[in-house]
C-alpha cells in the first residue's frame, strides 16, 4: 500500500483573508505622479478629497518632468509641482505598484459570501516593504515607455533609448565630448539631440526615418492646429549646433567590440557609416496599460478605453495621459484635471458633494484635449514607421534581451503565445515590455496577457507579508 | 494528406506523445488543437517527472513513464531543459518521518532508487531549507523538463514521420470513427480524445473536472536549491478532492529560476488569480525556505488540471463510440505519465502486449460516488 502521510500534514486549512498587514485607506488613489497624475491628484485634493498618489520615482514629475532640483524645470512644471504640494494630496514616492484588484472580485475569488465589498486594492513595494492601499476610486496615470526596435548591434553598450539618454542626463550623467548619433522617429529625437548638445556632446547626426514628404504634410497640419510647435521645432533645430538633421534616414546596424563604435545609416539608396561613442534610438512610445488590464479595464489597440470623463470600462477606475493614447504633456494635464474633477463629483462622504468643475473650465479642458489628440494623430501619421525597419533584425539579432531569444529562433507564422511557449521570448523579468511591442511591429503579434505581479515583486510582498514578519512566521 | 489512420484531438503533452507513438508505429496521424501545441495545461504545469505512489496503478504508470523519459532523454535537445535534479521529499516531524520510511520501503521493493537522509543531511543538500527538518527522501531518477517545448518537439517528430498538425482547429464533437471540427467531418479508424481538461466537452460522460492551480516563477537565482523540493504533505494536498489546499513544492529551473507551487481548488473554469490562495501558497513555501521571502517573483499564473474522481487518468477504448479512444484526466501528473500513457494506449490500439496493466485506467470504469 502507498505511504500516506498523516492528516496533520495539511497546512493552513483555515481560509486566510485576501489581505493581510497594513492597509492605507484613501478616497482616491492615483497611480503615477507625472503630469496626468499630478493634475488629477491636485484637482481632487483641492476639492477636499483624501488623495494618495503612488509613484515609483523618488520625486514627482514622471518621465517628462524628471529632475534632481526643481530649478532645473520649466516654469509650468514648477507651478504644477507647487500646486500639487499645496493640494494636500499625499505622495508616496518610491512606491512601485505591483498588483491591483477590485475588492468585489477578490471577495468572489476567495469564495466569500454576503455583501461584496466596494472599492479597489493596490499593492505597492516601498523600500522593499509591502504597502496596500484601499481606495473608493482609482485614477491610473501610468504613462508610457519607449518603443525599442531591434537591429544588429542594438544590445551593445552605449546604445540607449532617447528617453533613457534624457533620463541619464537629468540624473547627472555627462555626455560631454562624446560623439553621438541620434536616430529613430518623432519629435523626441530633436529634443534629445538638443539636450545632449547643450551638455557638451558632439551630436553628429539626427536621423529621422520618416520621409520629407510626410514631415511636410505634418508641418502643414501643425500650422493649422498648433503653430507654436513650429517655432518650438525650429528652436530645437538651432539648439542642435552643427548636427545634421537627416530626414528619410535610419540606422541599419551598430558595430563595436566592447561598446558601440560606429553605426551604419541608410536613406534606402546608399549606406554610410558614422563613427560614434553613443547611439540614441527612439521609435516612439508605448502606453503602459498593465495595471488597467489587471483591473479589468477595456483596452483597444494598446490604449485604455475611456469616455469623455476619462472613465474606463470599470466603474470607479479612471485613466488619464499616455495610457489612453500618446498625446503629450498638455493632453495629460487636461485629462488628469478632467479625471480628478469627475472623481471628486462621484466620491466622498455624503454631505460633501463634489463638482465636475465649472462649465467654462470643462470646456477649456475638453478643447485642449481635443486639440492635442488631433496633433497626436497627425504626428502618428507623419512618423509612421517604415516597413524597411522590419527587415533589420538578422537571424542572430537578439529580440528578447531577458531570455536571449534571437530573430532566427522564432517563426513569424506563430502567435506571440506560441513564440513564448517554444522559445521563452518575453518570459524574463521585463515580461515582454520591451520585446512585446517590438514583435508587434515586426510580426503583427498581439494579445499579450498581463499577470500578477504587474512589476517584479518580492515573494513576501505577494505573500501578503509586511515588515520583517515573513521569515519568523 | 489523405484519410488519416488516426486523429488525435488535443496537442498537449498527452496528445503529442500519442501522436509520436502512433506515427512511430507507421500510422498516418492528424493532430488537432483548438489553440496551439503545448499551450494548455501543458504550459501551466511545473514539468516535474516524478514517481508517485498514491496507488499501485499510479505508481506503475509513473514509474514506467519515468523509465520512458530516461530512454527518450538522449534524443531531447537542450531547449527541452532536462534537469536530472531528482526529488527531495521533506518531512517536518517524526510522524512524517515514519511515512517517509514507508515510502522509501515501497520504492525499494519496486526497484525505484531512493535514499533516506537525516535532518542534518537535508540541511547539507539544501542549505536554504528551514532547519531542522526531520529528514528527507531523495529520489535521484526524477527529473524536470520544459513541457511546452517537449510537446512541440514530440509533434515535430511525429510530423517527420508523416503526421499532419492543425492548430487553431477546435473539435466540436466525436462520432463513430470521426471528428467534426471546423464544420468538417474528419474520418479515421482511430480517434483519440486527448483534449485534457476539455476532454469532457467532447465526451460528456467522462468524469473530468478542472482543478485550478497557481504557480509563481522567480528571477534567476542559480544554486538556490538543487532538487525539486516537495513536502510529504503534498500527497495529502493532491489527494483531497473536497477542499482547497496548498503545499510546499519548489523547483529549480535550468535557467536558474525557481518555480513555486502548489495550490489546488475546485472552482470551475474561473481563471482569475485568487490572491488569498496565492498568499497561502507563498507563505507555505516561505515556511520551508525562509530565504525565498526576499527573492523576486516575475510572474504568477493559473492553470487547470484535468482531475478524475480516483486520481487516475482515463486511458483506453470508449465503448459508446466506435473507434474512439480516450487519453485524458491526468490531473497534475500528465507530464510524467504522458509517455507511458501513449505507449499503453498504442499497445491497446495495435494489439500489442502492454507493459502496464490497463484495467485501472479504463475510461468506463465505475467510480465510487464519494471517497
Amino acid at each position: 500500500m502507498a505511504a500516506t502521510p498523516p492528516a496533520a500534514a495539511i497546512p493552513h486549512e483555515a481560509a486566510a483573508p485576501p489581505t493581510a498587514g497594513w492597509v492605507l485607506h484613501a478616497e482616491i488613489a492615483v497611480v503615477g505622479a507625472g503630469p496626468a497624475g499630478i493634475a488629477a491628484a491636485s484637482r481632487a485634493a483641492e476639492a477636499g478629497r483624501d488623495v494618495v498618489v503612488l509613484d515609483a520615482a523618488p520625486r514627482p514629475g514622471g518621465q517628462i518632468w524628471r529632475h534632481r532640483r526643481r530649478e532645473e524645470l520649466p516654469a509650468r512644471a514648477r507651478a504644477w509641482l507647487e500646486r500639487f504640494d499645496r493640494s494636500g494630496a499625499r505622495l508616496i514616492a518610491g512606491a512601485q505598484v505591483v498588483d491591483a484588484w477590485t475588492a468585489a472580485d477578490a471577495w468572489a475569488a476567495a469564495g466569500s459570501r454576503g455583501a461584496a465589498p466596494e472599492g479597489f486594492r493596490l499593492v505597492a513595494e516601498v523600500d522593499g516593504e509591502r504597502l496596500e492601499v484601499a481606495a473608493d476610486r482609482v485614477i491610473l496615470a501610468t504613462g508610457a515607455r519607449e518603443l525599442f526596435l531591434p537591429f544588429p548591434g542594438w544590445t551593445l553598450p552605449n546604445v540607449f533609448g532617447v528617453g533613457g539618454a534624457q533620463a541619464l542626463v537629468k540624473a547627472g550623467a555627462s555626455f560631454a565630448g562624446k560623439r553621438v548619433v541620434v536616430a529613430g522617429s518623432g519629435p523626441l529625437l530633436l529634443a534629445v539631440g538638443a539636450t545632449l548638445a547643450s551638455q557638451g556632446a558632439r551630436v553628429a547626426v539626427v536621423a529621422e526615418q520618416a520621409s520629407r514628404a510626410a514631415l511636410a504634410r505634418f508641418g502643414a497640419a501643425l500650422l493649422l492646429r498648433s503653430p507654436g510647435r513650429i517655432a518650438q521645432a525650429a528652436r530645437l533645430r538651432s539648439a542642435l549646433g552643427g548636427a545634421r538633421y537627416a530626414v528619410g534616414c535610419w540606422v541599419t546596424r551598430a558595430d563595436g567590440d566592447d561598446a558601440v563604435r560606429e553605426v551604419t545609416l541608410t536613406d534606402g539608396r546608399r549606406s554610410w557609416t558614422e563613427p560614434c561613442d553613443v547611439l540614441c534610438t527612439g521609435y516612439g512610445l508605448v502606453p503602459n496599460t498593465e495595471l488597467a488590464e489587471m483591473l479589468g479595464c477595456g483596452v483597444d489597440g494598446g490604449r485604455v478605453r475611456v469616455d469623455e470623463w476619462q472613465r474606463t470600462s470599470v466603474a470607479g477606475v479612471y485613466c488619464a495621459g499616455e495610457p489612453t493614447g500618446i498625446a503629450g504633456v498638455d493632453a495629460a494635464l487636461a485629462e488628469g484635471e478632467i479625471a480628478g474633477a469627475h472623481a471628486v463629483a462621484t466620491s466622498g462622504a455624503a454631505g460633501t458633494p463634489g463638482t465636475a468643475g465649472a462649465a467654462d473650465d470643462r470646456r477649456r479642458l475638453f478643447r485642449i484635449r481635443r486639440r492635442e489628440h488631433g496633433v497626436a494623430r497627425a504626428l502618428e501619421r507623419a512618423f509612421t514607421l517604415r516597413a524597411e525597419l522590419r527587415d533589420l533584425p538578422r537571424g542572430d539579432t537578439i529580440l528578447c534581451r531577458c531570455e536571449d531569444v534571437t530573430r532566427g529562433m522564432v517563426d513569424p507564422a506563430w502567435s506571440f503565445r506560441q513564440a513564448k511557449l517554444y522559445t521563452r521570448i518575453g518570459m524574463g523579468p521585463c515580461q515582454a515590455r520591451v520585446c512585446g511591442p517590438a514583435c508587434e511591429f515586426l510580426f503583427g503579434w498581439r494579445g499579450q496577457t498581463t499577470r500578477v505581479p504587474t512589476a517584479p515583486a518580492e515573494v513576501r510582498t505577494l505573500a501578503g507579508e509586511s515588515g520583517g514578519a515573513g521569515a519568523e512566521g | 494528406m489523405g484519410r488519416p489512420d488516426a486523429i488525435v484531438v488535443g496537442g498537449g503533452i498527452i496528445g503529442a506523445a500519442c501522436a509520436y507513438e502512433l506515427a512511430r508505429a507507421g500510422m498516418r496521424v492528424l493532430v488537432l488543437d483548438a489553440a496551439c501545441v503545448g499551450g494548455g495545461t501543458t504550459a501551466a504545469g511545473m514539468g516535474h517527472v516524478v514517481v508517485m505512489d498514491d496507488s499501485e496503478a499510479q505508481f506503475a504508470l509513473s514509474a514506467y513513464s519515468t523509465r520512458l523519459w530516461h530512454e527518450l532523454e538522449p534524443e531531447l535537445p537542450r531547449a527541452a531543459e532536462v534537469d536530472r535534479c531528482g526529488t527531495l521529499w521533506v518531512a517536518e516531524d517524526d510522524e512524517q518521518l515514519e511515512a517517509l520510511h514507508a515510502k522509501h520501503a515501497y520504492y525499494l521493493a519496486r526497484g525505484v532508487e531512493a535514499e533516506v537522509v537525516d535532518g542534518a543531511d537535508v540541511a547539507r543538500l539544501e542549505p536554504n531549507l528551514r532547519a531542522p527538518l526531520a529528514g528527507g527522501l531523495r529520489v535521484p531518477g526524477d527529473r524536470v523538463v520544459y513541457p511546452p517545448y517537449v510537446a512541440r518537439w514530440l509533434v515535430d517528430r511525429a510530423r517527420d514521420l508523416g503526421a499532419t498538425v492543425r492548430e487553431g482547429c477546435a473539435a466540436e464533437r466525436l462520432e463513430d470513427r470521426a471528428v467534426v471540427a471546423g464544420g468538417e467531418r474528419l474520418e479515421a479508424d482511430v480517434v483519440i480524445d486527448a483534449a485534457g481538461v476539455a476532454a469532457a466537452r467532447l465526451i460528456p460522460d467522462l468524469p473530468i473536472v478542472p482543478r485550478k492551480g497557481h504557480l509563481a516563477i522567480t528571477d534567476r537565482y542559480p544554486g538556490f536549491c538543487r532538487h525539486q523540493l516537495v513536502e510529504l504533505g503534498y500527497h495529502k494536498s493532491a489527494h483531497t478532492m473536497t477542499s482547497e489546499s496548498v503545499a510546499f513544492n519548489v523547483q529549480p529551473r535550468a535557467t536558474g529560476q525557481l518555480l513555486i507551487g502548489s495550490s489546488r481548488e475546485l472552482v470551475g473554469w474561473d481563471a482569475s488569480p485568487n490572491r488569498s490562495i496565492l498568499q497561502r501558497m507563498l507563505r507555505r513555501a516561505m515556511e520551508f525556505m525562509p530565504g525565498l521571502a526576499r527573492l523576486t517573483v516575475i510572474r504568477t499564473w493559473v492553470g487547470f488540471r484535468p482531475a478524475t474522481p480516483d486520481k487516475l487518468p482515463l486511458i483506453g477504448r470508449w465503448p459508446a463510440l466506435e473507434g474512439v479512444w480516450v487519453a485524458a484526466g491526468h490531473e497534475g501528473l500528465g507530464i510524467t505519465t504522458s509517455l507511458g500513457t501513449a505507449r499503453l494506449l498504442a499497445d491497446q490500439i495495435l494489439g500489442r502486449e502492454p507493459a502496464v496493466d490497463p484495467a485501472p485506467f479504463r475510461p468506463d470504469r465505475v467510480f465510487a460516488p464519494h471517497e
